[in-house]
C-alpha cells in the first residue's frame, strides 16, 4: 500500500520551485526534511500557502494535517503574505524593559495595525520577535531585515514616513 | 591533515602577518553590524589602501568584542593597541592616519576599565582577535591542535577523563556534569551509530551569548563537537541553531565547509578511522526546543514536543539512537580543556562550578554586551564593577538571571556568588546565562506578567498542567495589574506556580513559575500593593483609579 503513489507534480513553472526541489532532494526526500523544506519555502516565497504546504507533503510523503500542524507549531514560519516592508519589533526581556511596548504604539497608532497585520494598502507589515539576540542594544527593531539597535518612537516613526513616500519604477513581483 | 600539517597552515599564516606594524580589527559580529561596522570596515581598508599602507597594515573583521552598547568597535593593535568606540565610516582617516602615533583621543575606549581588566576569557579568548571567516586564523590561533592531539595520543575514554577531571558543568542551564553525560553516550551500545548534537537554539530573550559565539568564533564549537564525537563514538552531527540567526548560521556553514576542505571533517579525519559529518538544521522559533527532547523531535521533522524521560537521549535519542546533546559553550569549552588539562580549568571557578561563564549583560545597566567572568565572581562585581551599575543615578532593584525559566535576584543578595548552587538557593537559575538589570522603573508584578505571557505563548501544549496553568497563572498577573485582584487571588497564584511547578512534562513548564514565585517572595509588598491599594509604584500597570481618587 503507498498511500501517495503519483509522484508530486511541481504547482506552477515558477523557477523557485526548483529551489524547493534541491532542498527536498538534498535530504534524500524524507519526510524529515520537512521543516528544512519549509524553510526553502518560506525563504523563497516569503510564506506558505495552501499550495505550497501540498507540494511538500506530497513530495515527502508527509500527510497534509502533519505538515499544516508543523507550519503552524513553528512562530517562524507564516502563513500569510507579508507587506511590502516588514517591522519587526523585538519584545525580548532587555527590548521590554528598554520600552519596545512604545515602539510597539508608535506603530500601531501611526499605521493603524496591531502586531501581526499588514496595512490595507499592502505596505507595512508589523510583526514581534521573541528576541533578535540584540540585547547590548536595546530596544532593538528590524526594519526591512537590517536590525536597528537603540531605537525610539521617533526613528520608528521617521522610517514609517520613508516608507510610506512612493517610490518611482518600482519593479513589480509578478506572481 | 596532521599536526605537522597544521603546524604548516599556522607557520604560513604567521608569517604572513609578521612584517605588518598595525592590525586593525573591525567588529563584524550581529550587534555592532547592525551600526554599520560593515561599513566603517571598508573605509578603513580604502584608507589604507589610499595611503599605500597595505604592506604594514591589515584591517581585518573580527567577532564580538564585548561592549556592544559603544559599538561599532575598533581596535588597533601593534606595538600597543588602541580601543575605539562608536566608529563611524568618516573617522576612518584620522584612525588611519594616527598609526603608529597618538591615537585619536576623542574615540578612545579605555581598555583599563573594569568592564575589560575583571574578565577571565576562556570561551570568549579568539572573540575580536581572529577572523571568523578563515580557519587558517584560527589554526595560528592554536586551533585544532587539541583535535589531532587528541585522535593521536589520546583514546576516548581518557579525553572523557580529562572531561570528568575539569568539572565541566552544561553551560545550557541545568549544569549536569559534562563528562558524566559523555561517559554515558559512550558505554551505551548501538550497532548502527550514535550522535552528538549541538544546543545553539538560544531561545532564552534577552541571551545572546551563543549568537556571540558562532557569529565570532565557529570553529571552536566545532572541533568542540568533534572531539566529542570521537570521545563518544559518533559520526554524525547536528547543530540545531535559530533560525533567527542567519549571521551565525552563515559563519557556521562557511567553517564547516573549510574544515572539510582542510580534512578536519569529513571521513578519515587525520588519517584515523574516526570520522564525522556535521549538519545544521535550523530552529523555527520555538523556545520549548531548547529542551533536549523536543529539539530531536524537531530535528526529525516533527513538531517540537517533548516525551518523557527516561530514556533518556543518552541511552535512545535521534532515531532512537544514544545522542549527545551539548550547548554551545559547552562544547566551546572543550579545546581549551584538551590542551591544557581537566587540572588546570578545575582550578577556576569555586568548588562545585568549575571554568568561568559567558554572561549577556543587558537592561538598565550602562554597559551592556557580552562578558566572561570566573565562576564565584559576585553580583555586584558584575553589575556595578563590569556593569558599570545604574544608568541616570536610578537605584537598582533586581537582576534576572535564566529567562522565562530563571528568578530575580535581588539586593540584598548582591553578594552572593554566582555559581549553579547560590543561584538555585534564592529561587532562580543559573541558565544559559542572560542577565538582565532592572531598575526602580519596573514593576515586578509586570515583569512576571511579561515572563508568564511568554511561557503561556510558548507551551507546546502538551501536557495540560502547562498548557493551561500558564494561561491561568497569566490571567491572575493580569487582574493584579490591573488593579481587579483581591487577596484570594494571591492565594489562588500560588497554589497554582506550585502545581505547575511539580506536575508539568517537561522543564518549561516546571521552571515556568520561577519568575512568579521569586518575584512573590521578595517582592510580595508590590503584589500587596496592587492588590490592597491598587497601586503600581512603578507605573508600568494601567491601572484604572475609581473616579475621585487622585491619581
Amino acid at each position: 500500500m503507498q498511500p501517495f503513489a503519483s509522484k508530486a507534480t511541481t504547482p506552477s513553472d515558477d523557477r523557485r520551485w526548483k529551489m524547493v526541489d534541491a532542498t527536498m532532494r538534498k535530504h534524500g526526500n524524507e519526510p524529515s526534511a520537512l521543516i528544512e523544506s519549509l524553510h526553502t519555502v518560506q525563504e523563497s516565497f516569503g510564506y506558505l500557502d495552501e499550495v505550497a504546504l501540498r507540494y511538500v507533503a506530497q513530495s515527502l510523503r508527509v500527510p497534509y494535517s502533519k505538515v499544516y500542524g508543523v507550519s503552524t507549531f513553528y512562530h517562524f514560519f507564516t502563513l500569510k503574505p507579508q507587506g511590502e516592508h516588514t517591522c519587526v519589533v523585538c519584545t525580548g526581556t532587555a527590548c521590554y524593559i528598554k520600552g519596545a511596548q512604545r515602539l510597539l504604539d508608535t506603530v500601531g497608532e501611526a499605521a493603524g495595525i496591531k502586531a501581526g497585520e499588514t496595512t490595507s494598502d499592502g505596505k507595512v507589515s508589523l510583526l514581534t520577535a521573541r528576541c533578535v539576540g540584540s540585547c547590548g542594544l536595546a530596544p532593538a527593531v528590524v526594519f526591512d531585515g537590517q536590525v536597528a539597535g537603540k531605537v525610539t518612537p521617533d526613528s520608528v516613526s521617521q522610517w514609517l514616513g520613508k516608507w510610506a513616500k512612493p517610490v518611482e519604477s518600482r519593479a513589480v513581483v509578478a506572481q | 591533515m596532521n599536526l605537522e600539517e597544521l603546524k604548516q597552515i599556522a607557520e604560513a599564516e604567521q608569517e604572513a602577518v609578521a612584517p605588518l606594524e598595525n592590525t586593525v580589527r573591525v567588529c563584524v559580529a550581529a550587534s555592532c553590524l547592525s551600526s554599520h561596522s560593515d561599513q566603517v570596515k571598508a573605509a578603513l581598508q580604502s584608507e589604507v589602501k589610499e595611503r599605500g599602507l597595505e604592506h604594514k597594515c591589515r584591517v581585518k573583521g573580527v567577532g564580538c568584542m564585548g561592549l556592544c552598547a559603544a559599538g561599532p568597535l575598533v581596535e588597533v593593535a601593534g606595538e600597543r593597541s588602541t580601543m575605539y568606540q562608536a566608529v563611524t565610516p568618516e573617522d576612518a582617516q584620522a584612525i588611519v592616519g594616527s598609526l603608529g602615533k597618538e591615537p585619536v583621543k576623542a574615540l578612545v575606549l579605555p581598555t583599563a576599565q573594569p568592564f575589560f581588566a575583571s574578565q577571565k576569557k576562556i570561551v570568549l579568548e579568539n572573540c575580536g582577535i581572529i577572523d571568523p571567516d578563515r580557519i587558517e586564523d584560527y589554526i595560528a590561533a592554536g586551533g585544532y591542535e587539541p583535535l589531532i592531539n587528541a585522535l593521536a595520543t589520546m583514546t576516548p575514554l581518557e579525553v572523557i577523563d580529562e572531561v570528568k577531571k575539569s568539572g565541566l558543568r552544561g553551560r545550557g542551564g541545568a549544569g549536569y556534569p559534562t563528562g558524566l553525560k559523555w561517559s554515558t553516550v559512550q558505554k551505551a551500545a548501538s550497532e548502527d551509530g550514535k550522535y552528538v548534537i549541538c544546543n545553539a537554539d538560544e531561545g532564552d530573550p534577552g541571551a545572546f551569548m551563543d549568537r556571540s559565539v558562532l557569529e565570532s568564533d565557529p570553529h571552536r564549537v566545532l572541533e568542540g563537537m568533534a572531539i566529542a564525537a570521537y570521545a563518544v563514538g559518533a559520526n554524525k552531527g547536528y547543530i540545531y541553531v535559530r533560525a533567527e540567526y542567519p549571521l551565525a548560521v552563515k559563519r557556521l556553514r562557511d567553517a564547516i565547509r573549510q574544515a572539510e576542505r582542510t580534512g578536519l571533517l569529513g571521513n578519515d579525519i587525520c588519517d584515523t578511522r574516526f570520522s564525522l559529518r556535521i549538519e545544521i538544521r535550523l530552529g523555527a522559533g520555538a523556545f520549548v526546543c531548547g529542551e533536549e527532547t523536543a529539539l530531536i523531535a524537531s530535528i526529525e521533522g516533527n513538531r517540537g514536543q517533548p516525551r518523557p524521560r527516561p530514556p533518556y537521549p543518552a541511552q535512545s535519542g535521534l532515531w532512537g539512537r544514544p545522542t549527545l546533546i551539548n550547548n554551545v559553550e559547552t562544547y566551546a569549552n572543550i579545546a581549551p580543556i584538551i590542551r591544557n588539562g581537566g587540572a588546570w580549568f578545575a582550578g577556576i571557578g569555586t568548588q562545585k562550578s568549575k571554568g568561568t561563564k559567558v554572561f549577556a549583560l543587558a537592561g538598565r545597566v550602562n554597559n551592556t554586551g557580552l562578558i566572561e567572568v570566573p565562576m564565584g565572581i559576585t553580583l555586584r562585581d558584575i553589575v556595578f564593577k563590569l556593569g558599570g551599575g545604574i544608568p541616570e543615578g536610578r537605584k537598582f532593584k533586581a537582576v534576572q538571571t535564566g529567562g522565562p525559566s530563571g528568578g530575580c535576584v535581588p539586593e540584598q543578595y548582591l553578594d552572593m556568588p554566582v555559581d549553579y548552587e547560590s543561584l538555585a538557593e534564592v529561587g532562580s537559575i543559573m541558565g544559559s546565562g542572560g542577565m538582565i538589570v532592572m531598575d526602580e522603573t519596573s514593576c515586578m508584578v509586570d515583569v512576571a506578567k511579561f515572563f508568564m505571557d511568554f511561557c503561556r505563548t510558548e507551551s507546546c501544549g502538551k501536557c495540560i498542567p502547562c498548557r493551561v496553568g500558564t494561561g491561568h497563572i497569566h490571567n491572575l498577573l493580569s487582574r493584579i495589574s490591573d488593579g481587579e485582584a483581591d487577596g484570594a487571588d494571591l492565594e489562588l497564584l500560588e497554589r497554582l506556580c506550585d502545581m505547575v511547578r511539580h506536575t508539568s512534562l517537561c522543564g518549561l513548564g516546571q521552571s515556568a513559575p520561577n519568575p512568579v514565585s521569586s518575584t512573590l517572595r521578595y517582592f510580595r509588598d508590590e503584589y500587596r500593593a496592587h492588590i490592597d491599594q491598587k497601586r503600581c509604584a512603578s507605573g508600568a500597570c494601567n491601572i484604572q483609579k475609581p473616579a475621585g481618587v487622585e491619581a
